[in-house]
């Protein structure tokens, strides 16, 4: 709440420290969420006995295992070990879903999966154990470089979700570029502007004092400015995934990140 | 059952001072925060936690309402012998979770 209020004041000199034409980051300057933290959020993340973040994935392995649904089958049964199965998939997703014609990401994969496979109720948005499960799948990627698929039926998705990116919203009137291209390494508040990469998601956010994913990130950035976030699972949300995996192609994926 | 991360080094010299790094999975909820229907969650934190090292209390800490969901706790201790190393914590409803670690001290 005190976060939310103290955004206003710098919002309004930023106002008009704005540029019109967003400049994209080059690739040589693209840096981590992770490098703008103290050292001693930095060191949190390194440790995995100090991150966290594991708890969730003791929770996502354990879930991993567990029979569900009228099938009474585990992921498991159909996917075997996460560590081969699932090595290298959020680093590559969102993905084209050929059944439904449009992208979807590892959560709406998972509970693609919890409905028609394990014929169980679909796991709902933020709840613990699709938290849990999709911490664990992260962790299977944990190093490997953010590699969205050459998918040419994922362009026109990713370019709304460029043009979302660049456009104002909320009451306060800012795109998310005003703040992630033209102002990032500046401050709002008390906290560094990053630049808005995706690498380490799901995170366990200080704030939070949980684990969340980068859709409540991103409604947080969303009502920082006033708007009315989209709601979990949109399609909006959808297409600004796929422009952010794009944005940090290369960047090596960090799940479970810590933020402040 | 809760989850915990515990670090302990799995050998150790005689005389050696280790590390313990511990983490449990507890919303630490403080009894002020409103839920969804905005009723006040009732408090339920952790209270003690005890570590013991075959068998004799080494480490304790009480904990209070302002400290973080899933208590992060690190200390250290004297290798003595080859043994169990025993974690609990106690929670306002008056549950106690228990872990244990062995450590082979030569
Ligand atoms: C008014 C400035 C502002 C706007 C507009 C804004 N953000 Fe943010 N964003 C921030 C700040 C500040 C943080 C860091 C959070 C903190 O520490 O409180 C952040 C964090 C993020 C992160 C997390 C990065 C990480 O490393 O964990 C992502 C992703 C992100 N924003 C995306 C967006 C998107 C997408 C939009 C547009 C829908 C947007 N932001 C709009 C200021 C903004
Ligand atoms: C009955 C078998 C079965 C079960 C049970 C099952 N899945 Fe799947 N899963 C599949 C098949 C088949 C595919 C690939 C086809 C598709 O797109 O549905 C898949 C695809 C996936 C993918 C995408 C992998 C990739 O390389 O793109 C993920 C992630 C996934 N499942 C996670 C899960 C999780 C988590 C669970 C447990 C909650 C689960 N699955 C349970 C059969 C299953």
């Amino acid at each position: 709440m005190i976060l939310r209020a103290l955004w206003i004041l710098p919002a309004c000199a930023m106002l008009l420290a704005v540029a019109i034409a967003h400049a994209e980051i080059p690739a040589q300057e693209r840096k981590s969420g992770a490098e703008f933290m103290s050292p001693q959020t930095q060191a949190m993340q390194a440790d995995d006995a100090s991150n966290p973040g594991m708890l969730a994935v003791l929770d996502g392995e354990a879930a991993w295992n567990e029979k569900a649904g009228a099938a009474n089958k585990a992921c498991a049964d159909c996917h075997g070990a996460a560590e081969q199965s699932m090595k290298g998939v959020s680093a590559r997703y969102p993905a084209f879903n050929a059944a439904t014609s449009q992208p979807i990401d590892v959560a709406g994969q998972v509970n693609q999966c919890r409905a028609e496979r394990q014929q169980a109720q679909p796991l709902r948005a933020e709840s613990r154990e699709l938290l849990a499960l999709t911490t664990y799948i992260g962790l299977q990627s944990r190093g490997m470089p953010v590699a969205p698929p050459d998918d040419e039926r994922l362009t026109p998705f990713r370019e709304r979700g460029k043009a979302l990116f660049n456009q104002r919203l909320g009451q306060l009137n800012f795109s998310c570029a005003h703040c992630h291209e033209d102002n990032w390494g500046r401050k709002l508040g008390s906290a560094p502007i990053p630049q808005a990469h995706a690498n380490a998601y799901p995170i366990y956010r200080l704030e939070w004092q949980d684990v969340g994913s980068l859709q409540r990130r991103l409604r947080n950035c969303m009502s920082g400015v006033r708007a009315a976030p989209y709601s979990y699972g949109s399609l909006e949300f959808i297409e600004l995934e796929l422009f952010l995996a794009e944005r940090a192609r290369g960047m090596a994926v960090e799940t479970p990140g810590v933020r402040p | 059952m809760a989850r915990a991360l515990i670090n302990v080094p799995a050998k150790a010299k005689k005389g050696e001072i280790i590390e313990i790094k511990t983490m449990l999975s507890h919303p630490m909820e403080t009894g002020f925060r409103p839920s969804d229907d905005g009723k006040l969650v009732p408090r339920n934190i952790i209270k003690r936690f005890v570590c013991t090292y075959d068998g004799e209390a080494v480490f304790s800490a009480d904990l209070f309402p302002a400290i973080s969901a899933n208590p992060f706790l690190s200390f250290t201790l004297v290798a003595t012998n080859s043994g169990v190393i025993t974690f609990s914590w106690t929670d306002d409803n008056g549950q106690t979770q228990v872990q244990t670690a062995k450590i082979e001290v030569a």
